[in-house]
């Protein structure tokens, strides 16, 4: 166990290595000028040469990555000679547009991440299970095929249709909910939890029929199989119930591959839903993430790229921990 | 359709002193009841039927047989000639699915036919043990082998977890797993093959059934675990008096511990009686074809002799007798008559055939080979 961990820790650090590396050569390599971008309008090549020694790109290109992942591990000072500010651990460097510690941008922006992540998940693993469930246990059926092909359908939907679509319904046309508003980003605010899960239901109903429409043809493919399995048959054998037979014996068994989505999916979306936070007008890390790489802000890209990395490598290992107490046949090593 | 008494039949044939010392000690009281309707387990005309997209698939056609409390009937055949639907249409398992299964199988007054779901799951278990052919794959890879046991104990008697336990290490040491206790907490992949065999078998007898159902309990084991598991089998059947239905197509299982035998062809049964008289009184060509088929360790040839061509397909059953096709003695019984009409299972001193050829004709085929 000790040693599973301390295995997943070191390939993690390396990993983030190579993700940051990367988004800083992609980012020095592609046309973005953030000196020119910082100094406004009406600009002299020497006030851009300012602002190319304020934000540190007057130096080799090595020298600043190695200066940003100094940051990493410890404070270091960042500006123009004779204009530094100290930039405190873990320092994410600073927004090249707002001069805002990138920390402080990222912990503003991950409440409205989490806010939609969590719900969506919690929304689409009930309906994606559930129904994937129901259409293995009554396969061939009506409600099998109703199933299957809504799920179809759900997979083929992009995001921007389905979240205008129930923009259009749900707000502007039945008023039933409020369009999102940012002041809302956890459900211990002061508005309470209701508000909190009224203003985040359209992107997780969003998000939901997408990644639902997966969970149900993943959940009900392994179903269909697991139910065929010979340790189903003897627990019928047995004489018990066939609530037990579906939920005990056969649930535990076919749920695997589920686990594994599900610790993908979340980590994937933990760095941020980009197309759904843009729709909803949400101020996530992917709304966030989208803006600064438009207008060449290197740090805040570098930081959500790194984090949206470490978010699916965690996952990653919380999924395999998850098989472990799932299946005793696994055993970490 | 006349019906087959295989206890009645082995009571009055004793048992030939060819070392089949198992079978020998066994109780034979409870096979001289007489009469039809007494039987402990009566099928009658047992028929299974599955709708598939290319048509209706007859598994099963119209099996008749009947069991006494303490008798071991063993059902052979070939891979698809209907032994295991035959056994899972009997525990009821077949419920539920799209298989259409007709005919009557009355146990303890109660017909397992017709009998609901709910009435079936009272007997699973509880008066009807079953033990599947691969006990790794029919054991819960995720719950410890005990659990598994003691489940089965729990959910017939009212008891507590803790006597489930207890029950479940009795059990397993009974039949023979050391060290039952820490055993218990076990999972199947710990479980050598033989051993998660016998777990199958403690799963299966725990509650004690009347009926024992082993569809093909030996096949997915070693050669040196198989006669243990028989063995092991038999020993508990003669503790508890049960009655047990053994499927397989192993030969030389069904002569080791079978009073009885039943052979199916293409969902029927072609031949049945006591094991005696189906190894050495053999009256149907179907059955001769397998015993010839038998490897032995002094054959001259070296070679197998299998029976030429397919087993029918069951979308399409011929008009006539099922194993005409195959049968290299068709045309003794006649132009015509065993591709065009299908014999009647004929019961004679509990010895029953489903062949158009008459007993001399059975016998010189048999002399002459």
């Amino acid at each position: 166990m000790i040693r599973f961990i301390l295995r997943r820790t070191g390939s993690l650090i390396l990993l983030l290595v190579a993700v940051s590396f990367i988004t800083f050569t992609l980012f020095q390599l592609g046309p973005a000028d953030p000196a020119s971008a910082a100094c406004g309008q009406e600009c002299t090549p020497e006030r851009i040469a300012e602002a190319r020694v304020a934000l540190g790109m007057d130096h080799p290109f090595f020298i600043q990555y190695f200066d940003y992942m100094r940051g990493l591990v410890s404070p270091r000072m960042i500006g123009a000679p004779g204009a530094e500010s100290l930039c405190q651990w873990p320092c994410l460097g600073k927004s090249f547009q707002t001069n805002e510690n990138v920390s402080d941008i990222i912990a503003r922006s991950l409440p409205y991440t989490l806010s939609m992540a969590i719900g969506a998940l919690v929304l689409w693993t009930i309906t994606g299970v559930g129904l994937g469930l129901l259409a293995a246990l009554r396969k061939g059926s009506a409600t099998d095929k109703f199933i299957v092909a809504a799920a179809s359908v759900g997979v083929s939907l992009p995001i921007p249709v389905t979240g205008l679509f129930l923009l259009l319904v749900f707000v502007n046309q039945l008023h039933l909910l409020p369009f999102t508003t940012n002041e809302i980003n956890s459900p211990f605010g002061a508005q309470g939890p209701w508000a909190w899960v009224l203003n985040y239901f359209l992107p997780w109903v969003a998000l939901a029929v997408l990644f639902s429409a997966a969970y149900i043809r993943v959940t009900r493919t392994n179903m269909i199989e697991t139910f065929s399995e010979d340790f189903i048959r003897t627990a019928r054998a047995k004489g018990l119930a066939p609530r037990t037979v579906t939920f005990k014996h056969g649930v535990r068994a076919g749920i695997t591959p589920v686990v594994t989505m599900l610790g993908m999916d979340i980590g994937l979306l933990l760095g941020g839903a980009v197309l759904t936070e843009q729709i909803f007008s949400v101020p996530g890390l992917g709304f966030t993430a989208v803006r600064a790489a438009i207008s060449g802000d290197l740090p805040v890209t570098m930081a959500i790229t790194m984090l949206a990395a470490f978010f699916v490598i965690v996952a990653n290992v919380v999924v395999d921990l998850a098989y472990a107490a799932i299946d005793p046949r696994v055993r970490l090593q | 359709m006349t019906q087959l008494q295989p206890g009645a039949a082995s009571a009055a044939t004793p048992s030939s002193a060819t070392s089949r010392t198992r079978k020998a000690t066994r109780t034979r009281e409870a096979t001289a009841r007489p009469g039809e309707s007494g039987a402990f387990l009566d099928v009658r005309n047992l028929s299974v039927k599955f709708p598939t997209d290319d048509g209706l698939v007859s598994a099963v056609n119209g099996m008749d047989f009947s069991l006494e409390r303490g008798q071991t009937l063993g059902i052979v055949g070939e891979s698809g000639s209907g032994k295991s639907v035959t056994s899972q249409a009997l525990m009821g398992l077949l419920k539920g699915t799209s298989a259409q299964v007709t005919g009557q199988a009355m146990f303890q007054g109660k017909d397992l036919v017709t009998l609901p779901e709910s009435g079936m799951r009272q007997l699973r278990g509880r008066n009807i043990g079953m033990i599947f052919q691969d006990p790794l794959s029919a054991l819960h890879p995720f719950y410890t082998v005990g659990h598994q046991i003691a489940e089965a104990y729990l959910v017939h008697n009212n008891a507590s977890k803790k006597q489930a336990r207890a029950a479940a290490v009795d059990m397993l040491g009974r039949v023979g797993i050391p060290s039952p206790e820490q055993r218990f907490d076990e999972y199947p992949h710990h479980f050598s093959g033989g051993m998660r065999q016998r777990a199958m078998i403690a799963m299966a007898l725990i509650c004690e059934p009347e009926l024992l159902i082993a569809d093909e309990p030996t096949t997915a084991l070693d050669v040196t675990v198989q006669a243990q598991i028989l063995d092991l089998m038999a020993e508990l059947q003669q503790e508890t008096n049960s009655a047990l239905i053994l499927i397989t197509h192993d030969l030389g299982v069904v002569a080791e511990v079978c009073d009885s035998v039943l052979v199916m062809y293409g969902g029927q049964c072609v031949e049945s009686g006591p094991v005696d008289e189906i190894f050495y009184d053999t009256r149907h060509p179907y059955t001769l074809g397998l015993l010839k088929s038998m490897p032995t360790l002094n054959g001259s040839s070296g070679k197998l002799n299998p029976i030429p061509g397919q087993p029918p397909s069951l979308l399409d059953l011929p008009k006539g007798c099922i194993f005409s096709a195959r049968c290299e003695y068709a045309a003794l019984a006649g132009d015509g008559v065993c591709a065009g009409t299908r014999p009647e299972l004929v019961v004679e001193d509990g010895h029953g055939k489903r062949c158009h050829l008459s007993g001399p004709q059975i016998l010189t085929i048999r002399n002459t080979r």
